[in-house]
């Protein structure tokens, strides 16, 4: 790695485990009495606390966003974006990312105790709806002292929480930054998903989700999930671009009998192999449903037009031409809706052809359009701190 | 192509709802806000002028007009603007249609073919007009409807159209002196006030 990479990052950063130790009532109707969230923070709060930026993380992120831990070749998963000088600017905002509850890096989910049983949760964790992301995150927010975010950004997922933001605490954020992300999941969108949790559930290691409780690990089948959300986070010009038809091993010679391997074959072997030795299958079960429950605007009429009449800040909704997960289609629906409500709204469609996961990756014009949009909210609140201290 | 068409800010009401059709940088839709209290929206598809927009707090939504724009209710606007714009659209008639469907009134301006001077460029010359208003070559120009200010006027004859008002632009001598006696000859801007 070279030095001036992590030179031009956050640097080296650690997290921290942070108890709630308030009651949380989730929508399915468990309380749970405190709960613990591992949280990475990165620059510095100003004085009057108006300079915070809360991340949302997706499916299998986390709250290493940004910098480098030590003795860590690979950055935070957002660290393109977050950082001195960057469209999330260290220099000017105070950014906090957490690993949600349910999740498995630490913070209350699935792999860790339930203080009541004392036993590891497991596949027992309550369900999750996104609010319960944004009602967990909101203590965190009280317990530092925060009032009102500068911005909620998130991307796919972390866009239902900075929409959800927007709708259940109107007051308590100015700009909420929807990437890659949509109202609510199409029929193709929630088949992908339980065509993995069925993958999951298939795995003779699962155990009906007490797997820890037997030591064992549905190793496969959350690797062989991965592997067809991964091809579906993905476009088929990018794959042709990076894999063609190239071959691993084997050849196609006559009088050659040794197996053909693809590159793309190889690849997602490994990709699936290295997440499922990294994330917890019932979290995968979970955050999927909570992707497939997610319905912005299910309890105002079914009307989004009326779900946005509650928001009181202001919008970026952001795109990518090759992501058909999240296709520009529904970032469009969320940005009509936002019109129709009169709110305060910009929407660019980045040309890209990295599928869904673009919206992680460096793209000098979303970038500019994040930190355009970023920076001139930094001047906002930089002008009314300097007219408070005047 | 930066002429001041200020006195608009007279035909649009304070606090109305506006859709600036091919926005630009923003600049427009950053005074209307500024002075009228409108709440506005622009559509724009260069990467640059979204930047811009953006930088200004100008709300802009990635959209190409020549695409539909079913997206935007009947009526959901008070005034819908297009700049300098109708000559670079696939079917200006239908664009013209759909601004007032989706707004109660429109405020246009383009660029007069009828000019006196792209008629000498072109007499004299036999070359297709490249001015300062019209600073392209035929092979790369984004304008690929050339019509005159008498067009225009039979086009709104000819669909219904009520020209509230309208005004011509015309900097220099003799424009300056002739633009209101001979529009289609020395105006070399129009802006139209339209209405259904």
């Amino acid at each position: 790695m070279s030095l001036d990479k992590r030179e031009n990052s956050v640097g080296t950063v650690s997290a921290e485990k942070i108890l709630i130790d308030k009651p949380l009532t989730l929508a399915c109707g468990v309380v749970l009495p405190s709960h613990e969230l591992m949280v990475e923070t990165y620059g510095t709060l100003n004085a009057d606390n108006s300079n915070a930026i809360l991340i949302c993380h997706a499916l299998s992120g986390n709250h290493h966003a940004a910098g480098y831990y030590e003795d860590d070749e690979k950055p935070g998963w957002w660290d393109s974006y977050i950082g001195p000088g960057k469209p999330m600017d260290t220099n000017r905002f105070f950014i906090v990312s957490l690993t949600n509850i349910g999740s498995c890096f630490g913070s209350t989910g699935p792999t860790t105790i339930n203080p009541q049983t004392g036993k590891i949760w497991g596949a027992d964790f309550p369900a999750l709806r996104a609010r319960d992301w944004v009602e967990s995150q909101k203590l965190l927010m009280e317990q530092l002292g925060i009032d009102c975010w500068a911005a909620v950004i998130g991307g796919s997922l972390g866009g239902m929480q900075a929409m959800r933001w927007a709708l259940e605490y109107p007051d308590k954020l100015a700009n909420s930054i929807v990437i890659a992300s949509s109202m609510k999941l199409s029929a193709q969108n929630i088949a992908f998903n339980e065509i993995a949790r069925r993958a999951i559930k298939s795995d003779p290691d699962f155990h009906d989700g007490h797997y820890l409780h037997k030591n064992t690990l549905p190793k496969h089948g959350l690797a062989l999930a991965r592997m067809i959300g991964h091809v579906t986070y993905l476009s088929d010009e990018l794959m042709g671009q990076k894999f063609g038809r190239e071959l691993r091993s084997g050849t196609f010679l006559q009088g050659e009998a040794a197996p053909i391997e693809f590159q793309i074959e190889s690849y997602l072997n490994y990709q699936g192999d290295k997440f499922s030795s990294g994330f917890d299958a019932n979290s995968y079960i979970l955050i999927t449903k909570m992707l497939d429950y997610f319905d912005l605007s299910r309890e105002y009429q079914n009307n989004a037009v009326e779900a946005f009449n509650h928001a009181n800040c202001d919008f970026l909704v952001v795109s990518f031409s090759s992501d058909w997960r999240f296709s520009p289609e529904r970032s469009r629906e969320i940005t009509d809706a936002l019109i129709g409500a009169g709110k305060n709204v910009s929407y660019a469609e980045i040309e890209s052809d990295l599928g869904h996961d673009a919206f992680l990756l460096p793209n000098p014009r979303y970038e500019k359009v994040l930190g355009n949009y970023l920076s001139r909210v930094a001047d906002k609140f930089e002008a009314e701190s300097k007219g408070a201290a005047k | 192509m930066n002429q001041d068409i200020s006195f608009i800010n007279s035909w649009i009401k304070p606090d109305s709802r506006v859709l600036d059709l091919g926005c630009g940088d923003g600049s427009l839709l950053a005074t209307l806000t500024q002075e009228l209290n409108v709440s506005g929206y622009g559509l724009e598809i260069d990467p640059e002028s979204i930047s811009q927009c953006v930088a200004k707090g100008v709300n802009v939504i990635e959209q190409d007009l020549n695409n539909s724009l079913h997206n935007f209710p009947d009526n959901s606007f008070d005034t819908v603007v297009m700049t300098q714009a109708l000559q670079a659209m696939r079917y200006p008639h239908l664009v013209l249609d759909e601004m007032l469907r989706i707004g109660s009134q429109c405020v246009i301006t383009f660029p007069n073919f009828g000019h006196w001077r792209a008629r000498a460029y072109l007499t004299l010359r036999g070359r297709m007009p490249v001015t300062k208003q019209l600073a392209y070559q035929w092979y790369d120009t984004p304008n690929i409807h050339f019509f005159t200010y008498s067009d225009f006027e039979a086009l709104c004859r000819e669909r219904n159209i009520t020209v509230l008002r309208k005004k011509f632009i015309g900097e220099h001598f003799p424009d300056r002196q002739l633009k209101n006696l001979w529009p289609n000859l020395f105006a070399d801007t129009a802006v139209y006030h339209l209405s259904k």
